[in-house]
């Protein structure tokens, strides 16, 4: 998968959640979204970019990212 | 000449609740109060004689035919004006009557030519039919002023208007008026000098006439009509069944002569269409024979090889040995499938349970991806349920229209005649869209405001109307606190009211001035009847999914949900979109909307298919193109979706087909993703297989079949016949057994059959113990999901800006005479109207880059290139172009970009940045950038 369209794609969905005032709800959001919606290679490779450090990733989304078991 | 099955009651039905008793020719007979003695009289089986009147239109009373007597009153009054009342006795055969209603018909056929045989009504003509039940042959004023010579206007190419045959009833023009809405017909002319004129006196094809034909279906005579009806013969047989074009899904009677359709015509009894159709579905079926219909199925190794004819057994043969194949080399998920808007609901669920139980992978997705798959989101998590609110005639009762991002007058033309008939009663419309669509101003309509923002600007200007209405004390709070949330309603307020989302705040950014954004909400607010309508303006953005949240935030907080005339109401592209969806084509859900990852849902599927079925979403389209991109996604079965053409960034699109090893297109026609294809599998169209379609009001009809499948296999036997070939054998006799099945397995099917569709005539879900007859309207007393949900839509900017290398915005939709990727209407005589797609751009834009209308232009973005011609016009703005994508040498598509809603990848089409410059040589410009995609893609195949 192109890693860096992954990226984008978090991070409009981060971009959604955000609105919502509590930061760890809006983070368990992202990887709820993530879950349900994501096939499992896309969030295979999300998940090991952001094991690389998330380069291009905003903070929400990889908080998001990260809460993918 | 309306549908020869039809029986005409004369006048309209009477809306009344209040039942009156009258006597007609000495019988009693009860109906509604209003109705007309010559209907009541219809309704009691007494065929008063007419000519002006049809149950389409409001009584005229010209004709002077149907004239009755009625006791204690005084002369003859003509039935089609009179109105029933109680204990009123009334008599409509008399001597003294049938004299006068001979001689009025004799003064018709002065002025009408008696050479009935020859005529392309004979058997079907009203005039005939009144002349004969008289008795009349001929008549006594004969050689008076006649129209005969004047030339037939013959410029439209489905009918003809003969001034020699016309009676001057008027039912034309009303019909233009009354019905369609367009008023472009009337009389001009005194005494014997009157006659039909379309605009001011133009043949039709120039005229402001748009085709519908409702005046040729409301003619009595052959003045107006069908050019194939005159080719072909009267036809033998009507079948009713539902048009395979917008989401309006209007019913038809296909009227055919052995196995030729002769004409399509609007079933009056259609719940959708309330007897009315477009230049569309109307005429343009033509397609369905058309020569360039592939009759066999075809295979190669490599999509550089030319194509093989081949049996079906070979077909489906190859087809499944490659899947398994690549299955076994790259895994279970290295395959998947795409169901169709455009087949029934029989078809794609099918598709789909092949896919999963089959293939056992949840890789399906369907072309409802591109268009509406916001909508689902975002009216699943706010009011529960993944559809539209209302039936169409709900919008009867609307007091406050919002159009939003969608243009009915050319995309649902049906649907617009509706809501101009309400506009026209007194209806406030407010327009938001980035074009001024007809809708803004046309004939005795006017939108009260048109709010015609930036393109990529919905959230903003939606957020600013529902700032207004919490901040100006609008909202109703009672409604939403009883039927919403509390929390999450007072959260939404606190939101929404913060200065950030005023009109003021985002005028510099939308571009719409903030008094008329306070005006239109306090209209919408005030009601007392809010409707919203939209279409893919609002979804296909980068905050589609946020957009149809706003929207359904905004409806609950004025309480403009839950009764007739209010709603949100997205208005599906193409015929079968709803169903698609309702059908489990989603790779996250099974069909009823249900995840894959809900066990209790996932068992029932189980059970009934006999597989363990994955839990996990699949991939969606965009998602399987960048897989197989990456080599993990290798063979893809297409039925009816020309993503080539269709879906955005199209050298991407052409990239990863060319990637795959196995692709399967299943379609009418040679389309352009069969260009990147390895097996064709030749399709069936909507005249040649039984199904059912769902259309945008959640209304299930049935499509029937008129004519044997060309290839010889309806699309769902196509799919039976690859499932079995793929070791799962699929046992129906007839799409009737797979409704039943669906019916088994979805709670909002539950009750739907055949049986109760031929019944009903049709349904709209849900249709189950709690509303065995289906539901006309959504969420009453209280919302699907229980309470409904607010939820915050901050304003996120797209990505996709104008820069000084692309200045301008496009935005892209469709015209009326052309439909989609044009595969259907290309091949009709539609393209008398339009045969290009063209660029609209505002003549100070043109005037800057030295663009003259009807120039070749070139429009390039950071996707790619195309050249069309251009098309100076002030309904753009400035900075603003637009164009459609009905023609494959414009390839609008390689445009626009990779942007998609941040929910569900619906594709950004709506906003991509450009340049346009003037450009020489555009046919070697075309052929070159086609043959440089050809080689790349050629390239890129693997080889087998």
């Amino acid at each position: 998968m192109n890693t860096q369209r992954l990226v984008a794609m978090a991070n409009d969905i981060a971009a959604f959640f955000a609105a919502e005032p509590d930061p760890a709800a809006a983070a368990e959001q992202v990887a709820t979204h993530l879950k349900k919606f994501w096939e499992p290679r896309m969030r295979e490779e999300i998940r090991r970019h952001a094991r690389e450090g998330g380069a291009g990733l905003s903070a929400l989304a990889l908080q998001g990212v990260r809460r993918l078991a | 000449m309306y549908a020869i099955d039809h029986r005409d009651l004369g006048t309209p039905a009477a809306a009344s609740d209040e039942a009156v008793t009258l006597e007609i020719d000495g019988a009693a007979v009860t109906v509604p109060a209003g109705t007309s003695l010559m209907r009541a009289a219809a309704l009691a089986g007494t065929a008063i004689p007419k000519l002006c009147a049809t149950d389409s239109l409001k009584a005229f009373g010209s004709c002077r035919l149907c004239l009755v007597e009625i006791e204690g009153r005084k002369g003859f009054p003509a039935s089609c004006t009179t109105t029933v009342a109680a204990g009123m006795k009334v008599r409509t055969q008399s001597p003294r009557l049938e004299q006068l209603r001979r001689g009025v018909v004799e003064l018709y056929v002065s002025d009408h030519p008696l050479d009935c045989d020859d005529c392309p009504a004979n058997g079907h003509c009203e005039l005939q039919d009144a002349a004969a039940a008289l008795g009349v042959t001929g008549s006594r004023y004969g050689a008076g002023a006649t129209q005969r010579g004047v030339t037939p206007d013959v410029s439209n190419p489905y009918f003809t208007f003969n001034p020699d045959l016309c009676i001057v009833c008027s039912r034309c023009v009303r019909a233009c008026d009354e019905i369609q809405g367009t008023l472009a017909l009337t009389i001009e002319g005194r005494g014997f000098g009157s006659r039909v004129s379309a605009s001011e006196h133009q043949p039709f094809l120039a005229s402001e006439c748009v085709s519908c034909g409702a005046c040729v279906e409301a003619c009595p005579t052959a003045a107006l009509t069908e050019k194939s009806l005159a080719a072909l013969g009267a036809p033998a047989r009507a079948v009713a069944t539902t048009c395979g074009y917008c989401g309006v899904g209007c019913s038809l009677k296909a009227e055919f002569k052995d196995s030729t359709v002769v004409r399509m015509v609007p079933n009056r009894a259609g719940a959708a269409n309330q007897g009315h159709a477009c230049v569309k579905g109307r005429f343009a079926f033509g397609y369905a024979t058309h020569p360039d219909r592939v009759r066999r199925p075809m295979i190669r190794e490599r999509i550089t090889d030319p194509w093989r004819e081949v049996g079906w057994d070979e077909a489906i043969g190859f087809t499944a040995r490659e899947f398994r194949r690549i299955q076994q080399q790259y895994g279970r998920n290295a395959v998947g499938g795409i169901t169709s808007s455009r087949c029934t609901n029989e078809e794609t669920f099918l598709v789909q349970k092949l896919v999963r139980a089959a293939l056992l992978t949840n890789n399906v997705d369907t072309c409802a991806r591109v268009c509406h798959s916001p909508t689902g989101y975002g009216l699943k998590h706010t009011l529960g349920e993944s559809a539209g609110t209302q039936a169409f005639t709900s919008v009867m009762k609307a007091d406050v229209v919002i159009v939003i991002g969608a243009n009915p007058t050319d995309g649902h033309p049906v649907f617009a005649s509706q809501l101009k008939r309400r506009l026209r009663q007194g209806a406030k419309l407010i327009v938001i869209d980035p074009r001024a669509i007809d809708l803004v101003k046309s004939p005795h309509i006017e939108a009260a405001a048109h709010l015609q923002l930036r393109p990529g600007t919905n959230v903003a200007v939606i957020n600013a109307l529902a700032h207004v209405v919490v901040t100006e004390g609008l909202a109703k709070d009672d409604y939403a606190l009883a039927r919403c949330e509390p929390q999450s309603y007072r959260e939404w307020k606190q939101f929404i009211a913060d200065a950030r989302h005023s009109p003021e705040a985002t005028e510099p950014v939308t571009g719409v001035p903030a008094a008329r954004v306070r005006e239109a909400a306090r209209l919408y607010a005030a009601g007392p009847n809010g409707a919203i309508y939209y279409g893919l303006g609002v979804t296909e953005h980068s905050q589609g999914t946020t957009m149809v949240m706003g929207i359904a935030n905004l409806a609950m907080a004025t309480g403009n949900l839950g009764r007739e005339g209010v709603g949100v109401n997205p208005l599906r592209g193409q015929n079968n979109v709803q169903g698609s969806c309702d059908m489990g084509s989603f790779p996250h859900e099974f069909s009823g909307y249900r995840h894959v990852s809900d066990g209790a849902a996932r068992g029932l599927f189980e059970s009934a298919w006999n597989v363990t079925l994955a839990d996990e979403p699949g991939l969606r389209i965009p998602n399987m193109f960048e897989a197989a991109l990456d080599g993990s996604f290798r063979a893809l079965y297409i039925q009816g979706e020309d993503f080539v053409q269709s879906d955005p960034n199209t050298q991407h699109v052409t990239d990863a087909l060319s990637a795959m090893e196995c692709v399967v297109v299943q379609d009418l026609f040679l389309v352009e993703t069969a260009r990147f294809a390895h097996v064709f599998l030749p399709g069936s169209s909507f005249l040649e297989k039984d199904g059912t379609f769902t259309n945008a009001e959640r209304r299930i009809s049935r499509v029937r079949k008129v004519m044997e499948p060309l290839a010889g296999l309806a699309d769902w036997e196509v799919t039976m016949r690859l499932a079995q070939a793929l070791g799962y054998p699929m046992h129906y006799a007839h799409p009737s057994e797979i409704m039943d099945e669906i019916a088994r397995l979805t709670p909002t099917f539950r009750g739907v059959s055949y049986e109760k569709l031929d019944r009903l005539g049709s349904i709209q879900w849900p249709c189950n113990d709690a509303a065995p007859e289906g539901t006309p309207t959504m969420h009453v007393g209280s919302f699907v999901r229980g309470k409904g949900k607010f939820y915050r839509t901050e304003y996120v900017a797209t990505s996709e800006r104008s820069t000084s290398r692309y200045p301008l915005l496009l935005t892209t939709g469709r015209v009326l005479f052309q439909y989609n990727v044009g595969s259907q209407t290309r091949r009709t005589k539609n393209l008398a109207w339009q045969s290009e797609d063209r660029l609209e751009i505002h003549p100070d834009d043109a005037e800057s880059r030295g663009i003259k209308d009807g120039d070749w232009v070139g429009v390039a973005s950071r996707a790619g290139e195309i050249v069309v011609r251009a098309a100076l016009t002030r309904r753009v703005a400035r900075g603003v172009v637009y164009t459609t994508f009905h023609f494959p040498e414009s390839g609008v598509n390689l445009v626009t970009t990779e942007n998609s809603d941040w929910a569900t990848n619906c594709p950004e089409y709506k906003v991509t940045a450009v340049e346009v410059v003037k450009v020489a040589q555009p046919e070697a410009w075309r052929a070159r950038a086609r043959a440089e995609r050809d080689a790349r893609a050629h390239r890129a195949a693997p080889v087998a």
